[in-house]
């Protein structure tokens, strides 16, 4: 059977998970399905239309970013519950 | 643990050094050929003699390159042939991963689609980045704490046996054998194109440098390569787009101008439609020629099937064998995951310039060739128009200003001013021919055609190693090996008949129309039967590994001279048969990996069904559409697609169901038949027959597993442990 502490350790890893699919799936889908009332405006200095920017620059930005957070934030997890490898 | 650190943290140190030296050298090589076209020019020598040597330097130097490293890094240990030993440090196996993700497709065909879909081409952008989030968070490092080989090695330790490893085997062969041809038969266009071959001959030059690198070393020398070929590409597609944008901008950052770029296209667009020069596509009229303005969206795609994509591509990524198991080769699941962060990081470098190379040529050809006399034309457009008609003016293949100029004056009332509908252009070009467009020295093509060769072998590399680990690993050793030896030799001569049997089938069926002759088909015969009879007065002095090593390069021979043939009989749009492959893994694998690490109440049953079923609709659909258009409509309720600006049918089904129509009862369709990938269900293109395929999977595999018995709690163990970064991978657990 698992202990307590391995089952935290899944408990947050499962709400890590969760979270970063929200936020890729509104990075995906969500965002572009407003990209007419966005080409409204403007990105200052760069002059995309900002529904095309998040198209074609934003959104992947934000994948990068999320997956070194990512990777950062679950590594401490495993850490805190003494699960993560040797260095 | 310290030692093991040490001795870590040495070989990173050498490897910074090696490539560090390799991009210096590339640099040098660069400088010294551009050296050489001055100084040739200074001499008088003639242009095109001088393009085509530039074009051979390039191509060979690389290839050599590619050829010493694997070679350099052959190997006769098991897991180093599949796994690179595990400890490929997380950076360079994501500069890895971002060779092997990049393909023909990306680096020649992206840019030319946002070229001609504007906003609606940025949906293969975002599917070919965002999976990556998917592959981290869902499967990646899970898959590298089990240990696995191949992915059917999961599947069939999680699903209690070979039948799930066989499934896992067919969706892998079928979604990269796919792939891996559109990647050859991409070699062979550049090759063509840079070293004026013929493209059969060309596909094979390029298959010699593929096998080259991935036969002797497997995924050892595949990732060493994949590094190399990676710094070649990158520097190619940056070197042109860098200086446009310096030259048009003052400023040499593309992703940062470009902008500027698409308000000037837009305004120009206005100009145009409004000099007459273009028609507008609107909901009333949006025939082909008409204008499609380069920021609206969904003018190619309607909303349904642009967000299919997206779906497709992303969870795709996330279902690909050859992308996932380059995470079995880091050193520890930590790095599985840091690593994949920086895969994305080296794919974004390239997929985050390509709306830049579609807005500086889109902008250019919009001002310098559209509403321009046809006399004031710049010679590159005659240069590719040569080509099979790759740009053609007024109907008719740019080969040369006279042959423009009557195409034209055959038009009623033209005047010689380039309008909108009269200027075509092949998607491909964009991406080669922007050093000509900007005017930059011949050297700079050189680079690009370099760079396109270099991310259509590191993805053929990739794909091939799949193909034929799987079926070497899974197959052979996991399946054949272990039966007893009369039912072992019955299988392989079973195998080999329907081997045997399919090749005689296709040399005396199918080779004759595509002009390959009967003392070929021997030639091809005797190659065939060649590896065999080298390797069998040997077999019997073999240990085990020898003969699993050998069976698989065998094999990776073999997958690799089949797909060869396939791309040398010139299969059509590249495009959709890669679109293909992501959708059908998805239906594939997804719902079966996924579950299996997420849903420890997930039965063998369950999964059997949900592959089954889900992976089924998904090839049905798709074999349906494109090759049984006819039976979709009368026995499966199928409609014609509707085109996304009108909403009207894309095609007259009537007139084409109609008893003396000459498509009904073409089986099966051809391509240049209308019905062909122009029927379906809710308006969805069959590319995105995955969007089919992985609900009902996941669905079935919920519903089954629930019906039958849970898992022993012995395998509920094993899942707890791929949970867990710490300890030894499962699978040596379970061996020991």
């Amino acid at each position: 059977m698992l202990s307590d502490n391995e089952k935290t350790h899944w408990k947050r890893t499962t709400r890590l998970m969760l979270t970063h699919l929200a936020v890729w799936f509104f990075f995906s889908f969500v965002i572009h399905m407003f990209v007419n009332t966005l080409n409204q405006f403007t990105v200052p200095l760069l002059k995309f239309p900002l529904g095309f920017y998040m198209a074609a620059q934003g959104s992947l930005i934000v994948f990068v970013v999320m997956l070194f957070v990512f990777a950062w934030q679950q590594d401490r997890i495993d850490r805190q519950h003494g699960v993560a490898e040797d260095d | 643990m310290a030692t093991a650190q040490a001795a870590s943290a040495a070989f990173y140190r050498q490897l910074g050094r090696m490539y560090g030296m390799y991009t210096g050298g590339f640099l040098a090589f660069i400088i010294f050929v551009a050296a050489l076209e001055w100084g040739g020019l200074q001499f008088g020598i003639e242009r095109a003699g001088l393009n085509r040597i530039i074009g051979y330097c390039f191509v060979f130097f690389t290839l050599a390159v590619y050829a010493v490293i694997g070679v350099a890094t052959r190997t006769a240990q098991v897991s180093e042939y599949y796994v690179a030993g595990r400890r490929v440090p997380a950076f360079y196996n994501g500069m890895a991963t971002g060779a092997d993700w990049m393909s023909a497709a990306s680096f020649v065909g992206m840019a030319g689609s946002l070229f001609l879909q504007g906003y609606d081409g940025i949906a293969w952008v975002l599917g070919w980045t965002g999976g990556f989030v998917l592959v981290s968070i869902l499967v990646g490092p899970y898959l590298r704490k089990f240990g696995a080989y191949t992915v059917p090695d999961f599947l069939a330790f999680r699903y209690g046996g070979n039948f799930a490893r066989f499934l896992g085997v067919i969706v892998l062969v079928c979604c990269s054998f796919t792939y891996v041809t559109a990647q050859i038969y991409g070699t062979g266009l550049i090759a063509q194109r840079f070293l004026d071959m013929d493209l059969g001959l060309a596909v094979f030059v390029g298959l010699v440098g593929i096998l080259l690198c991935a036969m002797l070393g497997g995924m050892r020398a595949v990732t060493w390569t994949q590094i190399a070929q990676y710094i070649v590409l990158i520097v190619a597609y940056l070197t042109p787009i860098i200086y446009l944008s310096y030259k048009r901008y003052g400023l040499p950052i593309p992703e940062l101008t470009y902008g500027q770029a698409i308000q000037e296209i837009a305004a120009r667009e206005q100009q145009l439609v409004r000099e007459g020069l273009a028609v507008l596509c609107t909901p009333e009229n949006c025939a082909a020629g008409t204008l499609k303005t380069h920021i609206q969206p969904f003018t190619t795609w309607t909303p349904l099937n642009f967000f299919g994509i997206i779906m497709c591509m992303m969870v795709g990524t996330a279902s690909l064998p050859h992308i996932l198991m380059r995470y079995f080769t880091t050193p520890s699941v930590r790095e599985a995951r840091v690593s994949v962060g920086w895969s994305l990081f080296f794919i974004f470098l390239l997929y985050f310039s390509a709306p830049a190379y579609a807005a500086f040529s889109k902008l250019e050809v919009y001002t310098n060739i559209i509403g321009n006399h046809i006399n004031t034309l710049q010679p590159w457009v005659f240069t590719w128009g040569v080509h099979d008609g790759l740009i053609s003016i007024c109907g008719k293949a740019a080969s040369s200003l006279q042959a423009v100029r009557d195409a034209c004056a055959a038009i009623p009332g033209h005047t010689g001013i380039i309008r909108f509908q009269d200027f075509a252009i092949n998607t491909d070009v964009i991406v080669l021919s922007t050093p000509e467009i900007a005017g930059l020295p011949y050297v700079i093509s050189g680079l690009v055609a370099a760079g396109g060769l270099a991310a259509a072998l590191s993805t053929a590399d990739g794909l091939l190693l799949a193909i034929a680990n799987a079926l070497s690993h899974d197959i052979y050793y996991k399946m054949i090996q272990p039966l007893r030896p009369v039912g072992r030799y019955t299988v392989v001569v079973v195998i080999l008949a329907v081997i045997v049997g399919s090749v005689v089938w296709f040399l005396r069926g199918v080779a004759g129309p595509y002009g390959i002759g009967v003392e070929l088909r021997w030639v091809i015969l005797g190659l065939g039967a060649l590896p065999p009879l080298v390797v069998l007065p040997f077999w019997f002095g073999m240990n085990d590994v020898t003969k699993r090593l050998t069976v698989a390069r065998v094999l990776l021979l073999y997958v690799a001279a089949c797909s060869a043939a396939l791309a040398s009989t010139r299969p059509s749009d590249i495009l959709a048969m890669v679109g293909w492959a992501f959708s059908l893994a998805m239906a594939g694998n997804f719902p079966a990996i996924t579950m299996g690490i997420w849903w420890k109440r997930t039965t063998t049953t369950g999964a059997i069904c949900g592959i089954i079923a889900g992976w089924g609709i998904c090839l049905f659909y798709l074999v349906t559409t494109r090759y049984f258009p006819q039976f979709g409509v009368t026995w499966a309720g199928m409609t014609s697609l509707l085109n996304p600006e009108t909403g009207r049918p894309l095609i007259d089904l009537t007139a084409m169901m109609a008893p003396n129509s000459k498509w009904v009862d073409q089986w099966p369709a051809l391509a240049s038949n209308p019905m062909a990938n122009r029927v379906g269900w809710f308006d969805l293109n069959n590319i995105n027959c995955g969007l089919l395929g992985m609900p009902l999977g996941f669905l079935v595999i919920y519903v089954v597993s629930l019906m039958t018995k849970p898992p022993s709690s012995e395998m509920m163990a094993y899942i707890d442990e791929i949970r867990k970064p710490r300890g030894r991978t499962v699978l040596e657990e379970k061996t020991t």
